[in-house]
């Protein structure tokens, strides 16, 4: 997803992309996670920034794909279980409404029904986000990718990344011949830190497992994207004890979707019962309706991490040439329009963007997402 | 502040179960897994068998249901003797308290390691009922096989059926799909399966195989090799003869015809690569069409657990099996047509040198057990290679043929997500179409998007769920 948001920007920039893959279209983690656009999640700072960006990025290239990237501007309803929680989740509702964030808290269980009838009864409250919205990424990333015009090379493994005597970057070699140019994007998400090693520096990406279920198809009992909050309240307690929250929704072609869990076990792809347990029980206490349903599939991803839960965005100074688009963790797709306008200001040197160039504010957002700020690699050749 | 909801480790809490652990859960009650649950319970073994049906037999040895007044199932397949053998060795296994036959148990997922192994089963008829963890020290998957469906316009209209369904409906309540079948696709089983309906009363007015039978005598040595296999043929060539029912090669049905169901079908001769040859098609009319394409190993539970699979002749994906049916993963063993089709011989044999192994026993009846296995297998390789699909059949689909019917996306739709939008395989071109996202989960469509997306790949696509199962059951300790 984030490579074909950078093909796009930077093949509407001018200039000329090739994009190269070792599998399909979609074939990472993009085609193996949800298409959640929230901001709902995030606390204020660079990440609800850059997701801010991208949720009017996202509105636009939806009237430009009109249906078929699914684009959905649903809203999430964010829900609280107990009236400590509710207090917490309010007051975390009040600093990103500071940080440019629209939500309605939403008193009461009438009120939650009025907006989806088939909560579980009981609940005191929760925060209405309606500018939480979902697309479905395998398409987005495949539209966004023919769109751009860019040469597509699939099945092509990078094996090398091509340098000149000065250190800068020249290329990249794949079994089908070296191809040459002046500038390259990581945009190998989990699998990141093989490129930057590859280019001789260093990108600490490690994998994040989450599993997703899906249940038969169902008339619209979900209307929105809708969690459990109680995570708030646990921050606001400064228990350390950590919970698991699924989000439940339901989809245009008629399943629900709950994910997704979240853990880290490497690339583990064995089932997990203990997960699936926990994902199916907090969906049932959140919707009831829910118990009897029947669970088609179940798939699993590896979110690409870093350990500040940052992307890594823009050129990376320890090689010149080299240009730094992953780490997006539980959230690549959401921001990977703004990642792509980032990046293909960076190729271009501050050009690029609908409106010619990226908002006020932008240049300290860089700065948090600066690939080398791990401060290991430095130096490398 | 946690990035998302569930921010968090999950420890690996050992699983909720009933009772003791066996020494070993066979999963699947078809000819393989029954000899094999009979097998290992008179070695000594304290077994659990699981199946998702009510009774024993598998995809082969059907029971009429009762009360329909049927005729006595053995009129209709003469491996039932093999059969009531072994069942009756199960009762009393069963009753001697060595082997469970946990009926109507649908197995979801299994987990664990050897020695620990945990099968997770949802209970009932359809699966709907409370949920339940067997736990054993081994385990054999012997899921067998479903039917290979390749589309063709028409194909979704009510009156076509699957061949080996059809005989299924016939072994197990004796209806006939309608009273002119045509039979139509590829693989030995077309003729067993018009010789029954013929002997149930149907008007066959074709078979029709898309390769030819050429492929076999090509392989001598095999054939020499399966007396009993000849016998077979020649039994089945017999019965055609009787009823005097006209086979055709390199022929395929390339639509079906009909309003609200089937009033007739179209016939082509094919080439070599199964592509049709303009100008020769002929109408036939009939009320039903039996058409299937031989049969897919069912491998799921066991690529959840990381059983390495194999590309088969015939184009689908089976288990890896050593000599001794052991998978690729330790303490795991898999007989019958997961790791291969080959028949309900086969598929016993397969059981017995697997309990063998299982209870440690190497040299008695070992050896003549898998010198007949070895045989029979390069027989079913060679008729594999035989009726593989060719890749020009894909000439018969339009672009508005459903491919996937659960989710009705057509083959125009597939080719331009491979053509257009990046897609290199199955696995892509169902992110970006949803074929095989439905009911089935890709068990009906699968073979045909391959083929579409350029060919079976090498790993066979996982499902981590063997089969539904509910949010409740999911949830329960
Ligand atoms: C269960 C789950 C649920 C999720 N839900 C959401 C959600 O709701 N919303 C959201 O925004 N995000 C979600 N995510 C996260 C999101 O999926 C990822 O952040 C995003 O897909 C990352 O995109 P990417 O382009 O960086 O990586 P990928 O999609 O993994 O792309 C990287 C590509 O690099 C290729 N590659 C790697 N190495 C090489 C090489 N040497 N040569 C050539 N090519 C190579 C790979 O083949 C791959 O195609 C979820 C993730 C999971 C696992
Ligand atoms: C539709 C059909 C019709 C056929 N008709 C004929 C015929 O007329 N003549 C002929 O010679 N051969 C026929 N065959 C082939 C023959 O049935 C097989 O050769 C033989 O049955 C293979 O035995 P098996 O034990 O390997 O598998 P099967 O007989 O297929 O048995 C597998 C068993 O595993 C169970 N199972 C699978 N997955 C699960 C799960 N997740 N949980 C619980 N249980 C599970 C199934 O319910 C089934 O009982 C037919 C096959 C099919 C599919």
């Amino acid at each position: 997803m984030v490579g074909a948001a950078c093909a796009f920007y930077a093949a509407r920039s001018g200039l000329s992309v090739v994009v190269v893959d070792r599998g399909p279209v979609a074939g990472g983690t993009t085609g193996a996670g949800e298409g959640n656009l929230l901001v709902s999640d995030k606390e204020p700072g660079p990440e609800l920034d850059l997701a801010l960006l991208s949720t009017r990025l996202w509105r636009e290239l939806a009237e430009e794909f009109p249906e078929r990237i699914e684009y959905e501007p649903k809203g999430g309803l964010v829900v609280a279980t107990t009236g400590h929680g509710l207090d917490a989740l309010r007051t975390f509702a009040t600093t990103q409404r500071e940080a440019g964030v629209t939500c309605q808290d939403i008193e009461g269980a009438d009120a939650l029904h009025d907006l989806e009838p088939h909560l579980a009864p009981g609940l005191p409250g929760g925060v209405h986000y309606p500018q939480d919205a979902q697309v479905q990424p395998a398409l987005a990333a495949a539209h966004l990718l023919r769109a751009s015009g860019a040469e597509l090379r699939l099945g092509e493994e990078v094996t090398a990344v091509l340098r000149g005597p000065d250190g800068a970057v020249r290329g990249v070699r794949t079994p089908r011949g070296d191809l040459l140019a002046p500038a390259v994007v990581n945009a190998a998400g989990t699998w990141g830190g093989q490129i930057a090693a590859l280019a001789g520096t260093e990108l600490p990406v490690l994998p994040r497992r989450g599993f997703v279920l899906v249940t038969e198809p169902l008339p619209r009992v979900v209307r929105r994207k809708v969690y459990a909050a109680d995570y708030v309240a646990d921050v606001a307690s400064g228990s350390a004890a950590l919970q698991t929250s699924a989000v439940v929704e339901g989809t245009a072609a008629g399943p629900v979707l709950i994910g997704a869990s979240r853990e880290r076990v490497g690339f583990d792809r064995s089932l997990s019962v203990e997960v699936l347990r926990r994902l199916a029980r907090q969906a049932g206490e959140l919707f009831p309706v829910l118990k009897g349903v029947r669970v088609m599939r179940t798939y699993h991803g590896f979110r690409p991490y870093l350990p500040d839960h940052l992307p890594a965005i823009g050129a990376d100074a320890r090689v010149p040439g080299l240009f730094q688009a992953c780490g997006h963790e539980g959230a690549g797709v959401g921001l990977a329009p703004a990642t792509g306008l980032f990046v293909a200001n960076a190729l271009t040197g501050g050009t690029a963007g609908p409106s010619g160039g990226l908002p006020v504010g932008a240049p300290t957002l860089a700065e948090a997402f600066r690939p080398e700020r791990f401060g290991v690699g430095a130096g490398v050749v | 502040m946690p990035t998302l909801p569930s921010d968090d480790t999950v420890p690996a809490a050992p699983d909720a179960c009933d009772d003791a652990p066996y020494d070993l859960a066979v999963v699947g009650a078809g000819p393989a897994g029954l000899a094999a649950a009979v097998a290992a319970g008179r070695l000594g073994l304290r077994v659990a068998l699981l199946d998702s049906a009510a009774r024993t037999g598998g995809q082969f040895y059907r029971h009429p249901a009762p009360g329909l007044g049927a005729r006595r199932p053995e009129a209709l397949h003469h491996a039932w003797q093999a059969y009531a053998d072994r069942a009756a060795r199960l009762e009393a296994l069963v009753a001697a308290g060595r082997v469970d036959h946990l009926a109507e148990h649908h197995v979801w997922a299994v987990t664990g390691a050897a020695g620990e192994w945990s099968v997770h089963a949802a209970l009932g008829p359809d699966g709907a009922d409370q949920r339940r963890t067997v736990r054993a020290a081994k385990l054999l998957l012997a899921t067998g096989a479903y039917e290979r469906q390749l589309p063709f316009p028409g194909w979704t209209l009510p009156g076509v059926v699957g061949a080996g369904g059809a005989q299924a409906m016939l072994k197990a309540g004796l209806v006939l799909p309608g009273q002119r079948v045509v039979v139509a696709g590829s693989g030995p089983l077309l003729l067993a399966v018009a010789g029954s309906l013929a002997a149930a009363g149907a008007e066959i007015p074709a078979v029709l195989e898309a390769s030819g039978y050429v492929g076999y005598t090509r392989r001598p040595a095999t054939l020499a090799a399966n007396p009993g296999k000849l016998a077979e043929g020649a039994v089945h060539a017999a019965a055609l003869l009787r009823h005097r029912i006209p086979v055709r090669t390199r022929s395929a049905v390339t639509e079906v015809h009909g309003k609200d169901r089937v009033e007739a079908v179209t016939v082509m001769r094919l080439d070599r690569d199964w592509r049709p040859v303009p100008g020769t098609e002929r109408r036939i009319p009939c009320n039903a069409l039996a058409v299937g394409h031989g049969l897919v190993p069912q491998l799921e539970p066991a690529t959840g657990i990381g059983c390495a699979t194999r590309l088969t002749p015939d184009g689908t994906h089976a288990l890896v099996v050593d000599d001794r049916q052991r998978t690729t993963v330790t303490g795991v063993w898999s007989a019958g047509e997961s790791g291969g089709v080959g028949g309900a011989e086969l598929a016993l044999l397969e059981g017995e040198l697997a309990a063998l192994d299982i209870a440690g026993r190497d040299g008695r009846g070992r050896t003549s057990r898998a010198r007949r296995r070895d045989r029979l297998r390069g027989f079913a390789d060679a008729m594999a290679v035989a009726h593989a699909p060719r890749p020009g059949w894909t000439a018969w689909l339009d672009d508005d043929t459903d491919v996937c019917r659960c989710e009705e996306v057509t083959a125009g739709q597939v080719r331009e997500a491979v053509a257009e939008l990046g897609a290199r395989d199955a696995r892509t071109v169902k992110l970006l179409t949803r074929a095989g996202m439905g009911w089935c989960q890709g068990r009906m469509c699968g073979a045909a998007v391959a083929c579409l997306a350029g060919g079976a790949g090498d790993t066979a696509s996982r499902r981590p769920l063997a089969c539904p199962v509910t949010l409740e059951q999911l949830a329960e300790d």
